[in-house]
């Protein structure tokens, strides 16, 4: 038999207001709201490299030839490609490259063969989402020297001598076709500008998860808990009050790395301004529930500490930020997909970088909010309003 | 008469500690009730199951004519409760952590009335000033202002005099008297055997069990309890080295001597005959 309850407003305004005015007497708090961003944003200035492999790859074979299967042959045998898709139109290539699905889109065109016979400059055209430019070095490096050597089957008889004489550094220039590579989103391929935007991401995990993780076991350490608990708060009242302030502290900060990010490394903001709103303002709320439900766990402010720890190293380490989410194995992308920062990163960076709106990020912002759901819901549960 | 508590076999184990045994109590609307027992005894999880902030075991019962296993919020709003351990906002000021009652209640008018209970705490001039550096008779004083702020029918006080100064003790009595002349009912718990004959009604509690209840006067009578009273230097620090004989089942400090008291007259004699030598 369970009492009507109502949730009152002035009772999430008393907790509101509460919270706020013990943030303001936290000295160390503020310091901390505003010393991390811009502390991690100068200390993660420079990448870890990796040299990820299999990466998603699209095929536009507009020639259909024996000679174009080889050379796409060729590329997969690389190991740094993994054809998911054999596309029919450029559109479908940039679609594929927004979406996310591949990394790279590889088009032969339609004469390949026979500019390749006639000697006439063949091309093979690689488009690379360059937005996380540790993924596509290694890739890229892998095709420099495969026009050399991936037609050598085909080339035979009549045509043998398009083939190079192997091994002859002056053959470079006599290869059968050439290879070119067009980088989009990152063309200079500077890595500040995949890690200052996941930047945020991590920025706002770290001080919003452990800020409300401290929530309600520093009420309990303290003994206050105790008198919060003998009025009739309700658990969904205590938690939207002291998840409040903090929402204006995650806009604060991602104003602070927005704005540095843009003065400092110059990181491109394309558009897709929508998405970027809509994935900030979940994944804060998300986070500070995430806190908040640790909070409901944690005995004591060191065990809501650990647990915050516990979070941010897969969150640093298995999101896309630290290291490129493809050149992560199977286990670790499956583990990946459940940490809001995962999706985070990447409507942060198809905004910034791509300036891709809510069309093709709606999936990593459908994550985001059944987090919110899931974790909010499980945290209204946990709490209780007895002291057990 | 109404009650105001009405609980029956109350039961509560932390653990493997059987905290609360079958504790059954009736308080009467508008009494002043004495929760007596020593150190561990149970008053405060007692309390706690009365207003709701733990839930029993078993057992079951009202407060205030809800009850108490299914309807603590109707409780918690009526009832005013003042923890053992200071459980404002140390880092509030007095106003704010006023305000924040008031807000907390839904009560109207607000700032009036935390500038009333300002008023009536004498602090006023200080309502600026942060709750946790106040001493620990004011704390104290506030922590009461903010327990009745929401004017509430019934005040349970964890031993609210605990570490406060004999002068601030009385002025602290006089207040619980004079809220409960305007008809609250009021239960508080205390060590202190002197308060405990400012109280209309008695409940003791010994390891879990009520064992004695009724007027002071009808408890001196008919509960069997001998005590017996020790003077002299030292007298009022054996408190501990007693705790637990046999026999004993209340030491308490009374002034500059010691009460101890138990309902086995024999083991009593006994024990405190082996302590004289201490
Ligand atoms: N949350 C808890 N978890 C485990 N044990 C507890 C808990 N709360 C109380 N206890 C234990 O229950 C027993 C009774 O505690 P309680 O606080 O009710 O006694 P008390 O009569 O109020 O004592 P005191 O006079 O020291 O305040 C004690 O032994 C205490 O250690
Ligand atoms: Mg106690």
């Amino acid at each position: 038999m369970k009492e009507a309850r109502s949730i009152s407003g002035l009772r999430i305004l008393a907790i509101m207001a509460k919270e706020f005015t013990q943030l303001t007497r936290d000295r160390l708090t503020y310091a901390m709201i505003l010393a991390v961003p811009i502390m991690q944003l100068l200390l993660f200035g420079y990448a870890i490299n990796n040299d990820p492999r299999h990466l998603p790859a699209v095929l536009l074979d507009q020639d259909r030839s024996v000679m174009s299967r080889s050379a796409a042959e060729a590329i997969r045998n690389t190991g740094y490609f993994a054809f998911v898709k054999e596309v029919n139109s450029p559109r479908e290539i940039d679609e594929a490259i927004e979406s996310g699905k591949a990394q790279f889109a590889v088009t032969i065109p339609g004469d390949f063969e026979r500019r390749v016979v006639r000697g006439d400059g063949a091309q093979i055209l690689v488009e690379a989402d360059a937005s996380d430019p540790t993924t596509v070095g290694g890739a890229v490096a892998a095709l420099a020297g495969l026009p050399q050597t991936a037609l050598q089957g085909d080339l035979k008889g009549a045509l043998a001598t398009r083939q190079p004489a192997p091994g002859g550094a002056q053959a470079a220039g006599a290869a059968p076709f050439e290879m070119v590579i067009h980088r989009r989103y990152n063309p200079e391929n500077i890595t500040a500008y995949n890690i200052v935007p996941g930047l945020l991401g991590i920025v706002l995990s770290m001080t919003l998860v452990m800020m409300t993780s401290l929530a309600l076991t520093r009420e309990r350490e303290r003994g206050t808990m105790e008198t919060l608990l003998a009025t009739p708060v309700e658990p969904l009242e205590v938690m939207l009050g002291k998840l409040a302030p903090y929402v204006g502290i995650g806009l604060v900060q991602t104003a602070i790395i927005l704005t540095l990010a843009r003065l400092l490394f110059g990181v491109p903001f394309m558009g897709g301004w929508g998405a970027l709103s809509i994935g900030v303002a979940l994944f804060i709320v998300g986070s500070l529930s995430l806190g908040f439900f640790f909070s409901t766990l944690a005995r004591s402010q060191l065990q809501a500490m650990q647990m915050s720890v516990f979070y941010l190293l897969p969150s640093l380490l298995l999101s896309g930020f630290m290291f490129p989410f493809r050149g992560m194995p199977a286990w670790a992308q499956a583990i990946g997909q459940v940490i809001p920062v995962t999706h985070f990163l990447r409507i942060v960076r198809g905004a910034l970088l791509k300036g891709v709106g809510l069309s093709e990020t709606w999936p990593s912002v459908l994550a985001l909010a059944a987090f919110v759901l899931v974790v909010g819901a499980l945290s209204v549960a946990r709490y209780r309003t007895t002291l057990d | 008469m109404a009650a105001a508590i009405d609980v029956h076999g109350l039961n509560k184990s932390f653990g493997d500690k059987h905290v609360v045994q079958d504790v059954s109590l009736t308080v009467e609307e508008g009494r002043v009730t004495g929760f007596l027992g020593p150190n561990g005894s149970g008053k405060t999880t007692t309390m706690r199951m009365v207003c709701g902030l733990l839930q029993p075991d078993s057992g079951s019962g009202t407060c205030l004519g809800y009850d108490i296993l299914t309807e603590s919020r109707q409780i918690k709003r009526h009832t005013g409760y003042m923890t053992q351990k200071f459980s404002l906002y140390e880092d509030l000021t007095i106003a704010e952590n006023l305000l924040f009652v008031a807000r907390i209640y839904g009560m109207d008018r607000r700032a009036e009335r935390v500038d009333k209970a300002l008023e009536g705490l004498g602090l006023t001039g200080r309502r600026d000033q942060l709750a946790g550096t106040l001493s620990g008779g004011w704390k104290q004083r506030l922590a009461l202002a903010a327990a009745v702020l929401h004017e509430p029918k019934l005040l349970l006080l964890d031993e609210p005099t605990a570490g406060v100064d004999p002068k601030a003790r009385r002025e602290f009595w006089d207040e619980i008297h004079r809220l409960a002349g305007e008809g609250l009912t009021v239960m508080v718990s205390t060590h202190y055997m002197d308060e405990a004959e400012r109280c209309h009604d008695i409940a003791y509690i010994a390891y879990g069990r009520l064992i004695a209840r009724g007027t002071v006067a009808e408890l001196i009578d008919q509960s069997g309890l001998t005590t017996f009273r020790g003077e002299g230097p030292g007298a009022d620090r054996l408190g501990e080295a007693l705790q637990g004989r046999p026999g004993v089942e209340m030491a308490a400090p009374f002034g500059a001597a010691m009460h101890v008291s138990g309902s086995d007259r024999a083991a009593l004699e006994a024990t405190l005959r082996t302590c004289s030598s201490i």
